[in-house]
């Protein structure tokens, strides 16, 4: 049985398909077998960050109404034999996503891969209780900035509510993921350190993803980061991530603290 | 403090951590509908309604909530009249 992960965060544009995709894809690159599943009915993305947005034929939205069979719709990634996508519907209102159908489609991926990574929409509407509803992991990812901070506080609450988990009066397994973080201006006192969000959201770390170039680069070519360029920063900081999921204890690093002595000096630049 | 300091901006990190931690404690409370303040505001505006009409633009309402403290102001101005009106 595989493992269903829910990368979620209450606001938008904090990086959730960014790291949907990228710890989808390196998960993929470790050997497992890995489906993506996007939430986002009526705004999809996901197919177009991982660059499949021509290939789309069936969604979750065709599977659940049975107008697909769940093989149809699945996408397999051209770079990775591994890695799949489920695209959300473009048309369909999200009030097409019920309950018993996310449930169906849920049990039926968990038979056959390791892990399915739920990429949920913003908000806290029904396609995002729906995206963390059967959720046996949940990645809460948030940008060190007061507005982000809050609503992950928010998800948190109902992480641990309105999830079936919670329900059965379980503990939901919940990690952080911090993006755009920019050591420099941490340094300087002008945005949240990762000990600051981490003492306020007290829930573990699985990783820092740095503010890189890299990571829109890679969106803009339809790759995720660890597959545009394994080497970067961020592609390095999201292979770590994956492999802390997977359950290995490694430790985490904060980008860019390393800097040696001309990296002090050239340190912007570099950065 | 660091030299450069002294003449740059002062810090904006400190300010977004403290006004989070308020702000979330509060917010965490009331998710359980136990928030003290917005309890007592509601109650006292219900006693005050049973005794006259409270006239929405002669109430004032103001909380400040604190990390440690919290004040709740209520401010009504109250009719000469206001008794035999509502009765």
């Amino acid at each position: 049985m595989g493992k269903v992960v829910v990368v979620t965060s209450g606001k938008g544009g904090v990086g959730k398909t960014t790291s949907s995709a990228a710890l989808g894809a390196a998960l993929a690159q470790s050997g497992d077998k890995v489906v993506v599943v996007d939430f986002d009915v009526g705004l999809r993305n996901l197919d177009l960050v991982m660059g499949a947005e021509r290939r789309v034929v069936y969604d979750l939205v065709n599977v659940i109404q049975g107008e697909a069979k769940l093989a149809q719709a699945l996408i397999r990634d051209k770079r990775l034999e591994t890695l799949y996508l489920l695209a959300a519907s473009q048309t369909r209102d999200k009030d097409n996503l019920t309950p018993e159908g996310v449930e169906k489609v849920i049990a039926a991926l968990k038979k056959t891969f390791d892990w399915v990574i739920c990429d949920s929409p913003a908000g806290i509407e029904r396609g995002a209780t729906l995206a963390m509803r059967h959720a046996d992991v949940a990645i809460v990812v948030t940008n060190p900035e007061v507005s982000s901070v809050r609503d992950s506080d928010r998800i948190i609450g109902l992480l641990d509510s309105k999830t079936l988990k919670a329900e059965n009066g379980e503990r939901m397994e919940k990690h952080l993921l911090l993006t755009r973080y920019d050591p420099a201006r941490a340094e300087r006192g002008d945005m949240l350190k990762v000990d600051d969000v981490l003492e306020i959201l007290s829930i573990p770390l699985l990783g820092i993803i740095p503010e890189s170039m890299d990571v829109l680069r890679a969106s803009n070519v339809g790759s995720p980061v660890t597959l545009a360029d394994g080497r970067s920063a961020p592609a390095v900081a999201y292979f770590n991530a994956a492999r802390r999921l997977k359950g290995e204890d490694l430790p985490v690093t904060i980008p860019g603290e390393k800097r040696g002595f001309f990296g002090k000096i050239f340190g912007r630049k570099a950065a | 403090m660091k030299f450069f300091q002294l003449f740059s901006r002062p810090q904006s990190a400190p300010a977004a951590r403290e006004r989070l931690q308020v702000l979330l404690a509060h917010e965490r409370a009331s998710a359980g509908d136990s928030d003290l303040v917005a309890k007592l505001r509601d109650e006292i505006l219900r006693a005050i309604s049973k005794h006259m009409q409270i006239d929405d633009d002669k109430v004032s309402v103001k909380m400040e909530r604190g990390a440690k403290v919290s004040t709740l102001a209520v401010d009504i101005e109250i009719p000469f009249d206001a008794g035999k009106k509502a009765a």
